[in-house]
């Protein structure tokens, strides 16, 4: 251990900013006359002149250019050398089966909306699923990882959409300028939720985050100057094709369908909707998956399991759960922020408490902390309702029946084996 | 108590009242680094609470705990919260009621331990997150210690078992050797040799032998098992009803009416053994 860490750390910042002053000299010396001076035509006779901004842009690019470089390769030799070592020691890799058949959702869910690309029915409801199974991963870290039962997680979504429906209406802020400022709204009533609850555990959490929830809705109704009230918000621009609207015809240059050549058809926002979404939860998806192999992810199991011994361990508890609700309600509000974009139209209605039940019913029912049973409790959470339309007014107590079915049948849900996320090679499970 | 600078841990005064009962009376003790200490005593004469004083998870009604870090110098531990007990005064304990992580497996147990050093190494995640070599590096730095220690104490076959599924005596183990992650200076065990059965408890003397001889780590011991207490106890503490009522070798102790007296009355200690370990 000693002499790999010796050879990893010959190369300190300030031999770093060394060469690369180096680099610097060497660049002043050859750009003086070859870019800070050179000749103009001044009326029949040449005249030396100076490019001294010229020179200063030069040398700045060699100097902190040298400095990437330098770090590139640096982090090429340490990841070559950690490779070398790492044969013994390896990273969990979740069961093939259910690697396949992720992979085969995958290919699916990327070929739906071409498959369908008729039948907007289908294609609106894969999106409404893949909302869910957003808001079943971000509301999945701070239920399933960390173990904090939250019963208001839909106040974060609605942080995200009437973030993004008022700085649209009010300031004109598109899409992409409001997901991240929407998503780091989100996150601070995240930790404002977190704060006052830290020292919470199971019932008495539950109950003062279900209080949020309300708090959060009710303010929404009652503060008409800023939200709208009832009415809510409208007309909320929808996210367009890289500048490219979706309309039938634009005054201000082109549309996507003109662009692209392609007649006009309200079917081709459906679709780039539901790629946005499924870009998103992908995004989300990789982004779990790698913060559970950080030690913030293992934090996050570990207080789950006992906050005692965490403690004990010299672990900052309270950091760790401020993380879980932050990073859970950012993620909320992205998808808070996509639903406004798809709708249009947001209003307190849609934020209410059996929007928060439904997602923590996706959560438990999939498995508490498996990413890939949000994915199938979402689809059957949406999905079985819509089947059941033709029951028409008995269809939620189907829905209702097959809850409880799933529930006897398999009470750790759909996936209730936790896959480790760190594993010793060599030694069987 | 002799000389301060040689003590690792030094206890001044420390009296615990829970309300009308007092739990700890004024207590003083030393503790050195590289020995064994044991505290023993019949059941409720305070012994978990003094823990519970020392590593931040009571505040002690009057009195003082200072730990003299090699590193960080003197440090007030009953003025800290517990994790920064664990943290920057290196004093790590284990439960008398074990409390392992019991969905997740020995080797997630043991790499949770290293927290603070892989969350520092991550920056605050962003370098994990980026995949950087300078993380991956200490990610597999604490991957060998983990597996260092889970060799030591014979828990590499089990790495990748859930903890929860495993024996008294194996759980046992893993806590001991989760609390050796975090690098203790002290490290104190509430009754580890509960639930051993009699070869288990002579490889926990030897592991605790191991431990402060070739390790020189200090170790603090609640114990009821005499085998183990008597057999690698450096010093003795006897505390019954929150007073300390003898202090010493493990021969003075063991010679030391007022001890035997606390706990059976007339008969040798040797014999108590049994009927004590509850």
């Amino acid at each position: 251990m000693t002499t790999f860490q010796a050879r990893t750390h010959t190369v300190t910042l300030t031999e770093r900013l060394k060469d690369a002053t180096n680099v610097a000299l060497i660049a002043i010396l050859l750009g003086i006359p070859m870019i800070g001076l050179h000749t103009v035509d001044a009326g029949g006779k040449l005249m030396v002149a100076t490019r001294w901004p010229w020179l200063l842009a030069f040398v700045a690019t060699m100097f902190f250019g040298r400095l990437a470089l330098q770090f590139a390769i640096d982090q090429f030799k340490l990841k070559r050398l950690t490779r070398q070592r790492t044969r013994t020691l390896e990273v969990a890799t979740p069961r093939p089966w259910l690697k396949w058949l992720g992979y085969g959702l995958l290919g699916f869910s990327l070929v739906l909306p071409i498959a369908f690309s008729d039948n907007r029915y289908v294609v609106d409801t894969a999106t409404t699923v893949l909302i869910y199974v957003m808001l079943g991963w971000g509301l999945n870290v701070v239920v399933g990882l960390a173990g904090l039962l939250d019963l208001g997680y839909v106040a974060f979504y609605a942080v995200g959409a009437y973030s993004y429906a008022l700085l649209s209406t009010q300031f004109g802020w598109n899409f992409w300028e409001t997901l991240p400022v929407a998503g780091a709204l989100a996150a601070l009533f995240g930790i404002l939720l977190g704060w006052p609850t830290l020292r919470l555990r199971g019932d008495y959490l539950a109950i003062v985050t279900l209080g949020f929830g309300e708090i959060i809705r009710v303010i929404l109704i009652n503060w008409t100057e800023f939200s709208g009230g009832p009415n809510g918000i409208g007309s909320i621009e929808r996210p367009s094709f890289f500048g490219l609207p979706f309309k039938p015809d634009s005054d201000d240059g082109a549309t996507f369908a003109s662009f692209f050549g392609l007649e006009y058809a309200s079917e081709h926002r459906v679709i780039f909707l539901y790629y946005l979404i499924l870009v998103l939860a992908l995004l989300t998806n990789l982004f779990i998956a790698r913060l559970r192999k950080l030690p913030v992810g293992l934090a996050w199991e570990a207080v789950r399991e006992d906050e005692v011994a965490c403690k004990a361990l010299g672990m900052n508890v309270t950091n760790v759960k401020l993380s879980a609700f932050a990073i859970g309600a950012m993620l909320g509000g992205f998808a808070g922020v996509f639903f406004a974009a798809r709708q249009g139209f947001i209003s307190p209605e849609s934020f209410v408490f059996s929007e928060s039940a439904t997602i923590l019913a996706i959560v438990v029912l999939g498995g508490m902390g498996s990413q890939f049973g949000v994915v199938i409790a979402a689809s059957l959470l949406v999905i079985l309702p819509e089947l059941g339309r033709d029951f028409s007014e008995y269809r939620m107590l189907l829905f209702g029946a097959a809850m409880i079915l799933i529930m006897v049948w398999k009470p750790g849900g759909l996936i209730s084996r936790r896959e480790p996320s760190k594993v010793l090679a060599g030694v069987e499970k | 108590m002799s000389n301060q600078q040689s003590h690792l841990l030094e206890v001044k005064n420390l009296t615990m009242r829970f309300g009308g009962l007092t739990a700890i009376n004024d207590l003083s003790l030393g503790i050195e680094g590289g020995k064994i200490t044991s505290i023993i005593g019949p059941n409720g004469a305070g012994k978990t609470t003094f823990f519970n004083c020392l590593t931040g998870f009571y505040k002690p009604t009057t009195g003082s705990v200072q730990m003299n870090h090699p590193e960080h110098g003197a440090l007030l531990l009953e003025k800290m919260p517990s994790h920064l007990v664990a943290r920057k005064a290196s004093v790590v304990r284990t439960f008398q009621n074990i409390r392992l992580f019991p969905n997740m497996t020995v080797l997630e147990n043991l790499i949770v331990a290293q927290h603070n050093a892989l969350q520092k190494a991550s920056h605050f995640s962003l370098a994990g997150l980026l995949g950087l070599a300078s993380y991956r590096q200490a990610s597999e730095a604490a991957m060998e210690k983990a597996e260092m220690w889970l060799t030591r104490l014979k828990l590499r076959d089990i790495a990748n078992m859930p903890t929860g599924n495993l024996s008294y005596g194996t759980q046992r183990r893993v806590e001991i050797a989760r609390a050796l992650c975090v690098d203790p200076l002290l490290i104190c065990l509430d009754e580890p040799a509960a639930g051993l059965n009699p070869r288990e408890s002579a490889e926990l003397n030897d592991l605790l032998l191991y431990l402060t001889r070739e390790h020189h780590k200090g170790v603090m011991l609640i114990e009821h098992d005499m085998n183990v207490v008597m057999k690698v106890s450096d010093h003795i503490c006897v505390l019954n009803f929150g007073n300390k009522i003898a202090e010493g070798t493990p021969e003075q102790i063991q010679n030391n009416p007022e001890v035997i007296k606390a706990y059976l009355g007339e008969e040798e200690i040797e014999d108590t053994t049994e009927e004590e370990a509850a």
